[in-house]
């Protein structure tokens, strides 16, 4: 019995969240009783591939069609049913990301399955099958059952440690018959944000609010993010003054981040800004106010001064990173 | 050029969040509905400018909620858009609530269905995707921009670590992200129309549920914040390595 896995690639590499996936799958394929195989599209090398089996994956069904080279959520959906028909799968799993998102609905409604998107525990099978998930922007968790024969699940990456092992896994090519009616969407033009890490998956963040006064200031945020090797984010009034782009916008109507660490400077801590980020494994909060809401949500607080405080705590990460 | 926007109601971004029965359901009591704000700011009023630049002609608003959720497609309507409609059903399952929004729009004709990216209350960013899937519609996730070009639709999503133009083929469906459009505020004699224009009650398909919601749970309490002294960025960095293991 198969668990199938879908994971996309970054010009022909994967990425930690890719392999989470896999991992996540071999979990739940001990759990009912199957093996990983992994449906992956587009231009990547054979290495990459059989390097799945470190993850837990016996096989990997490969579209190598050129047309996927560019991301169309219609013409994956297509591919990744194919696999999942191929193989008769029950257990359908992708990454709650950008990409996982965009096809996990379309997937659902073609195979007539139950869907959790934004899983953040493994499948209980005891009573049913059952998944745990964030919800109301991460203030509470529900259990959701799924009555469906196939079901689909993504996982937000960075909630469960890595495993790795030395197996790998065998490479099948699968071809699936596109027609020009699943490739209805097409890319223009890729435009990367400037700046060393994407947000989104950054393990590390350092966030700046209006207790940094203005634009001008945040310096001492990229320096200390560039000590760190962290992703730069901001709140929300941030972003709408233009101090900072909008993709380092996080919060209820920004982005969602899970990263290991966040640190915010200047912020207050509004239930809005905390829906963003409250899933982060450590918060460490900088701030004058000592009635900010943010300390109440935080693991280490230092109250005072943002623009002395930041510099100490570069000067002691940079010492840390010497020493290492 | 006919649109339709999904809009979902969700509880402020405010509200304090406990369950009843049994940590089985979601506790109503005293908790505003507003519109789903990612379906209100991006995919609406989206809808409301292609129609005042004379790219659309018709913006219908659908929904899927029993009576209490008038009150929200009340204020949606006072944004703007023709007519509304209301399923008459409740779910917080992605395949129901998709299954119902196409088997309402199938026969319509709608060129451009619009979502906002995810509901603030169960987040699964999922139902724009199912529609398309549903109607054989094409879709694009996460959009941050839309115009038409001709009869092609040109707009940029956003994806890791930036944004990407894409070009698409009508009938569409799109999921909407900040950068799409400005919120707005209902003026007087938009909330003065939105009364009478017509919000028609839709009976459902037979289409259900295939999750369902077994329990709710709250986050264990934080153990209280661990303070640090400015003086103190070594033993705080220490903490960071020897106790989180973050750094």
């Amino acid at each position: 019995m198969s668990v199938l896995v879908f994971i996309d690639h970054t010009q022909g590499s994967f990425k930690k969240k890719a392999f989470e996936a896999v991992n996540y799958a071999a979990e739940t394929a001990q759990k009912i009783g199957g093996t990983v195989t992994v449906v992956a599209l587009g231009n990547i090398s054979n290495e990459e591939l059989t390097g799945l089996g470190q993850y837990g994956a016996k096989q990997v069904l490969h579209v190598a069609d050129a047309r996927l080279d560019n991301f169309c959520a219609k013409a994956y959906a297509k591919a990744i049913v194919a696999a999942a028909q191929k193989l008769d799968a029950k257990v359908i799993i992708g990454s709650y990301n950008i990409s996982g998102k965009s096809v996990a609905g379309m997937v659902a409604m073609q195979l007539k399955a139950g869907l959790v998107s934004g899983a953040i525990d493994y499948p209980k099978t005891d009573n049913g099958f059952v998944v745990k998930k964030t919800v109301f922007s991460g203030k509470a968790f529900a259990n959701i059952k799924v009555n469906s024969d196939i079901k689909v699940i993504t996982l937000v990456p960075n909630t469960f440690e890595l495993k790795k092992g030395t197996d790998m896994a065998t490479v099948e090519s699968l071809d699936v018959s596109f027609t020009d009616a699943d490739f209805g969407v097409k890319v223009i033009s890729v435009n990367k944000d400037s700046g060393d890490v994407p947000l989104a998956e950054a393990e590390l963040v350092v966030s700046g609010g209006r207790g940094l006064k203005g634009p001008e200031n945040w310096g001492i945020i990229e320096d200390l993010a560039g000590a760190l090797g962290a992703a730069l984010a901001c709140s929300r009034p941030v972003a709408d003054s233009h101090w900072r782009p909008h993709h380092e916008h996080v919060g209820q109507t920004g982005g969602t981040i899970r990263p290991n660490l966040y640190i915010a400077v200047g912020i207050s801590g509004a239930i809005q800004h905390l829906a963003g980020v409250n899933s982060s494994k450590t918060i460490v909060v900088i701030n004058k106010d000592p009635e900010a809401p943010f300390f109440k949500a935080a693991d280490y607080g230092v109250l005072g001064d943002a623009f002395e405080i930041v510099p100490k705590l570069t000067e002691a990460v940079k010492k840390f990173k010497a020493g290492q | 050029m006919k649109i339709l926007v999904c809009i979902a109601q969700a509880p402020d971004t405010t509200a304090k969040i406990s369950f009843t029965d049994n940590n089985t359901k979601f506790n109503k009591e005293g908790v505003t509905y507003i519109i789903n704000p990612y379906d209100e700011w991006y995919a609406l009023v989206k809808a409301l400018e292609l129609k005042e630049s004379g790219k659309a002609t018709e913006v219908h608003l659908v929904s899927v909620g029993t009576n209490s959720a008038e009150a929200v497609m009340r204020k949606a309507l006072a944004l703007g858009g023709d007519q509304a409609f209301r399923i008459n059903a409740e779910s917080e399952d992605t395949f129901e609530i998709a299954a119902q929004i196409a088997d309402f729009a199938k026969d319509k004709g709608y060129d451009l269905i619009l979502t906002g990216k995810e509901s603030i209350d169960y987040n699964n960013a999922s139902v724009g995707a199912a529609i398309a899937s549903a109607l054989d519609y094409n879709y694009v996730g996460f959009a941050t921009a839309l115009d038409m070009e001709g009869d092609s639709v040109k707009l940029n999503r956003e994806i890791e670590g930036g944004e990407e133009t894409d070009t698409a083929i009508l009938p569409l469906v799109v999921s909407c992200q900040k950068g799409m459009s400005e919120p707005r505020i209902p003026n007087m004699r938009g909330i003065m129309a939105a009364r009478t224009k017509p919000l028609t009650v839709v009976e459902p398909s037979a289409a259900s549920a295939l999750t369902e919601i077994e329990s709710y749970e709250m986050p264990p309490a934080k153990t209280g914040v661990k303070m640090f002294s400015i003086d103190q960025m070594d033993e705080l960095v220490a903490a960071l390595h020897n106790e989180a293991k973050v750094i």
